[in-house]
């Protein structure tokens, strides 16, 4: 009876019980559910409890957190789900697994992604797609699938997802858990696996936007070792949650409620507005004009970072080597074998928008429409202390349905890119479920280093809409 | 524009088998074509994006730090031979 | 030969950090293979760089001291290609804001008559970047080995402009870079540990015509391979060009043994570099204050040593640059000096004798067994006239075969110098009675006749009659 209910915790749960000497149970809780439900959802690549790094003392105590295949964990297989990795062994700690490992976490295995995080649901990884806790047929989100079905599916207490798109948001959204895009700097990227070295950021999914704030709380802060990590001030992001958010100015931007947006969650998101509004905070229209920009700035400047990230990946000193005679066959055939196809795309794509003749027209032009995308953002926060809009503009899709139309996966992202060109936080919420049965997320973005604000407005709303409550029918 | 993909997979390293080549040519053109919009917006005077944050001047100090991950590393290597990574015959091409 | 050859260097020098430019992995030469690395310079998937802040001091240095401007900004790119030796097949450097730009160096060069002539040698820019790692292709079959050691030590890369004329040009240039380098104790400049590369690019034109078609030759190993391969080189594209052909551009090997420059056996592509604004890095804005502080802690550098050595020591203007050109030269001159024996002296004996002793035993000068203060004994010594410019000549090695004192060793061998005019006289006397032909000879007019009496002379003296002496004694005796 005890053991039943020890994988529902949340994480603030389970470090009172872990408090008490309650680590192992849970283990053993979550353990039995992994081995019970993993086979059906593939959220985990790797789970072997005789494996697991047991952390003691600490604030954790010993609560197993969960992480994303592509953060370094030492000694720990991390392949980034592709088959150039497989066998990778990383040689170092991440510094959020440092940080990790010093509160007491113990850490139960590397979850599925789209290979790289290259993807919008899963579905790249090379190693099996991942399922949705809420309806098996569909995608979980991507890129950090494993990490949301796995939370969403209570195999997870917590676990640690990447954003450089949305990879952390929509799958959070897509299985109705919370998922939190720090602001750019707030959390080290060393020993994260890199895609988009000037968007990647290292962030939590969560039952609860509480949960989010303590394990935040946990990863962030100043890393020497990361010339881009941020030296502001830490606070302590539980201290400031409340439900009070009277007097905050909440900016819906018109370009997000554009046709395309699936009616269902755009009236949630209404009504998620007027819960707010409700409870206090002002609404008010902002204006986002670069929006629809957004997805194309990102396929040239986060793609060209990435194929550049990717050059390491030859076969000489890791991972996979294909078998070749020459030197120039090791290099070619390495990287066509293994690589999969949503990599190779955007590697082709990287090298050529960098490459002679092209640059100024593309890299370049990306760039700078980056700027005024952030600009935007710094105008509209002239206005408003919070942005409000919806995560994505579907639900989740089911599988295989646009795994050929790269293009319109990649539009899966149009509300979550914005927030990684500019580098501010962002968080996505479960608000409630489209009439099939999925979840909805909303999304509330700050200004930079404001993950205070956002967070305390969306634990408000999380409070009072109450749906984050509400668990998959699973066995 | 049609994007000249045994160019950039030559640069990429990458031997793209007949199979691959097709799909892949459609799908990258029609991308090229989707980003390729953006040269409709107006950048006149605008400076482009390199770093999202105003951070400038992050220093370490000249001290050593030694490090054994080349142990872990080397004996997972897909080649070695003692202490050294061993690749196919590399013609001197300085 | 109507044919002007243009030439330009590109030299890339180590600098002497304590850890490599981007994270804090040893930078001890000799260390056993791949020992001296960490993620970062081994290029491991989720590692990061953090500029090494003396790296960036140590080229704001050598910017200052080869007159260059020092960025007010300045950032990293990355520089893409694919070589087991670049660990994440991209090279972190500096593209379009380097630290250091439009410096220049001054060169002096003896033609063939020996007329020393002055020329500025313009540099384009003096950057920052990581080294690579060393492939290893000898004895090693079916396989070539990669050491990372040396994989992210920081360069500085040094771009002169095509401002060079000849290969003379080319080899003073070296030298006097790698002197002002090892003043500033930046590098120890050492072609044979790597320490110090050269590349040069050449080409030839009509004078006063557009710049020809370069060429660009590598795998030179000393400042005389870079000035026979140039050498090599004018003479390939001259003789090219006057038998109609075309030069074509490329890079070739300079091979020592055969002593010509050949082309590569592999096939050369042009490279697309893909460069682009490191994002890892922060951009750097360098404060005038801290330049001015730098300006102010150099040390004297060869162009002010030089004239300092002109003006107080009075040598010419050649000399003293050649002794300072050498900084353990100039420094054991100077050790030497101190104890105020001549200065010209000191420099031919050192410059000539002793540096023939050194080279012959492969020691460097810092190694001298002797010593500047042992130098200066002997020094002393001609000066007072006790012994001979020419005995001198033999204490010398025998100073430097035992470690002793140029007065013990006269003291002991009995070779103080004989200046006993009236023993002088007497022999003197005997020589002339022995050789009355040569006499006879000298009386006649053949003034060569008297240098065979000196001779006779010397020889009865074992040497050590003062010559001056003997030779006045003997004129007055036979006038």
């Amino acid at each position: 009876m005890m053991t039943q209910a020890q994988h529902a915790l949340t994480l603030k749960e389970a470090m009172q019980t872990a408090a008490k000497g309650g680590a192992e149970n849970l283990l053993k809780a979550l353990t039995e559910r992994i081995a019970t439900l993993n086979p059906k959802l593939n959220a985990f690549l790797r789970f072997s409890p005789e494996k697991i790094v047991q952390g003691t003392a600490g604030l954790l105590n010993g609560v197993p957190i969960a992480v994303k295949d592509n953060i370094c964990i030492e000694g720990v297989e991390t392949t980034c789900a592709s088959k150039i990795l497989k066998g990778f062994v990383a040689p170092y700690d991440a510094t959020v697994i440092r940080k990790l490992k010093t509160a007491g976490a113990s850490l139960i295995g590397q979850l599925n992604m789209d290979e790289f995080a290259f993807g919008s649901s899963s579905e790249t990884s090379a190693f099996g797609v991942v399922r949705n806790p809420w309806n098996l047929d569909c995608v979980p989100g991507g890129s950090s699938g494993g990490s949301a079905a796995a939370v969403a599916a209570d195999m997870a207490i917590a676990a640690l997802g990447s954003d450089t798109g949305g990879s952390i948001r929509q799958p959070a959204a897509f299985c109705g858990v919370v998922g939190l895009k720090p602001t750019y700097g707030r959390v080290s990227r060393y020993g994260l696996i890199a895609f988009g070295s000037s968007f990647d950021q290292i962030g939590p999914i969560t039952k609860t936007v509480e949960d989010a704030a303590i394990l935040l709380n946990l990863i962030a802060g100043h890393d020497p070792a990361d010339s881009t990590s941020a030296p502001q001030d830490l606070p302590d992001f539980t201290k400031t949650l409340s439900r009070d958010v009277k007097g905050l100015k909440i900016g819906l931007p018109e370009e997000f409620f554009v046709k395309g947006l699936d009616p269902e969650i755009a009236k949630q998101v209404q009504e998620a507005a007027n819960t707010l509004k409700k409870l206090g905070a002002e609404i008010k229209t902002v204006r986002l004009p670069h929006t629809h920009s957004a997805v194309a700035v990102y396929y040239i400047t986060a793609v060209a970072e990435a194929s550049s990230n990717l050059g390491r990946f030859d076969g000489v000193e890791y991972g996979f080597r294909a078998p070749a005679q020459t030197i120039d066959d090791m290099y070619f055939e390495t990287r066509d074998q293994g690589f999969g196809n949503e990599a190779k795309r955007r590697i082709l794509l990287g090298t050529f928008v960098l490459s002679a003749g092209y640059y100024d027209a593309y890299y370049l032009k990306g760039q700078k429409v980056r700027t005024l995308v952030r600009q935007d953002f710094q105008k509209a926060f002239q206005e408003v202390d919070l942005i409000l809009g919806p995560t994505a503009p579907t639900p989740a899709f089911k599988i295989g349905e646009h795994i050929e139309d790269p293009l319109t996966m990649y539009l899966s992202d149009i509300f979550t890119i914005p927030a990684n060109l500019a580098g501010i936080p962002a968080l996505s919420l479960p608000c409630g479920f489209t009439a099939a049965g999925l979840p909805i997320g909303l999304q509330l973005m700050g200004r930079p280093f404001d993950e205070a604000t956002v967070l305390r407005a969306g634990h408000a709303l999380e409070q009072e809409i109450g749906v984050y409550k509400q668990k998959p029918k699973l066995s | 524009m049609s994007f000249d993909i045994d160019k950039v997979a030559a640069l990429a390293r990458i031997r793209l088998k007949p199979e691959e080549k097709a799909k892949l040519q459609k799908d990258l053109d029609s991308i090229l074509a989707y980003v390729a919009k953006l040269k409709e917006i107006n950048t006149d005077g605008v400076e482009p994006t390199s770093h999202v944050m105003d951070l400038e001047n992050v220093f370490r100090p000249d001290e050593v730090r030694p490090s054994n991950a080349i142990d872990a590393l080397l004996a997972q290597a897909p080649a070695h031979e003692g202490k050294f990574f061993k690749v196919p015959k590399v013609v001197d091409r300085e | 030969m109507s044919y002007e050859p243009v030439i330009g260097l590109e030299v890339h020098v180590q600098l002497d950090t304590k850890s490599k430019l981007f994270c804090p992995a040893s930078t001890v030469f000799g260390a056993e293979p791949n020992r001296n690395t960490s993620p970062v310079s081994l290029g491991l998937p989720g590692s990061l760089p953090v500029l090494n802040e003396a790296a960036l001091k140590l080229a704001i240095k050598v910017g200052i001291a080869l007159n260059c401007h020092v960025a007010e900004r300045l950032k990293f790119d990355r520089k893409h290609y694919f070589y087991p030796d670049l660990p994440k097949a991209y090279q972190i450097s500096q593209y379009d804001m380097p630290v250091n730009k439009g410096g220049w160096l001054d060169i002096e060069v003896k033609d063939e008559k020996g007329v020393v002539h002055n020329r500025k040698i313009g540099i384009t820019r003096a950057h920052l970047e990581e080294d690579a790692g060393k492939l290893l292709h000898e004895g090693i079959k079916d396989g070539t080995l990669v050491d990372y050691n040396r994989a992210g030590i920081p360069l500085i890369e040094i771009v002169s402009e095509p401002d060079i004329r000849t290969a003379d040009e080319a080899y003073e240039y070296l030298k006097a870079l790698k002197a002002i380098l090892q003043y500033l104790e930046v590098s120890d400049c050492n072609m044979e540990e790597g320490s110090l590369r050269c590349d040069a690019n050449v080409s030839i034109r009509k004078p006063g015509a557009e710049f020809g078609t370069k060429t660009e030759i590598k795998n030179l190993n000393s400042f005389r391979a870079v000035q026979k391969a140039i050498q090599y080189e004018i003479k390939r594209q001259t003789e090219m060009v006057e038998n109609g052909e075309r030069v074509i551009q490329e890079t070739r090997l300079w091979n020592e043994p055969k002593g010509q420059t050949v082309k590569m056996r592999s096939k050369e592509e042009a490279h697309d570099y893909r460069y682009f604004p490191e994002p890892d890095l922060v951009p750097f804005t360098i404060a005038r204050s801290l330049v001015q502080e730098i300006q102010a802690s150099l040390p004297e550098l060869p162009a002010a040593r030089t004239e300092r050595f002109r003006k107080n020591y009075d040598l010419s203007h050649y000399d003293a640059h050649v002794l300072v050109q050498e900084k353990t030269l100039a420094n054991y001159f100077e050790a030497c000096v101190e104890k105020k024996v001549s200065p010209k002296l000191a420099s031919n004996w050192i410059q000539s004798e002793l540096m023939a002793l050194l080279n012959e035993k492969k020691i460097e000068i810092e190694a001298s067994p002797v010593t500047p203060e042992g130098m200066a004994g002997l020094i002393q010594l001609i000066e007072k006239d006790t012994i001979s410019g020419k005995i001198a000549k033999d204490v010398l090695p025998q100073m430097f075969e035992t470690g002793r004192s140029a007065e013990e060793i006269v003291r002991e061998k009995g070779l103080v110098q004989v200046t006993d005019t009236k023993l002088l006289e007497e022999v003197a006397d005997r020589v002339i009675a022995a050789n009355p032909s040569v006499v006879q000879d000298f009386r006649n007019g053949k003034a060569q006749a008297l240098g065979f009496l000196v001779g006779q002379l010397m020889k009865e003296t074992k040497g050590k009659a003062n010559p001056k002496l003997a030779n006045q004694i003997l004129t007055q005796k036979l006038s």
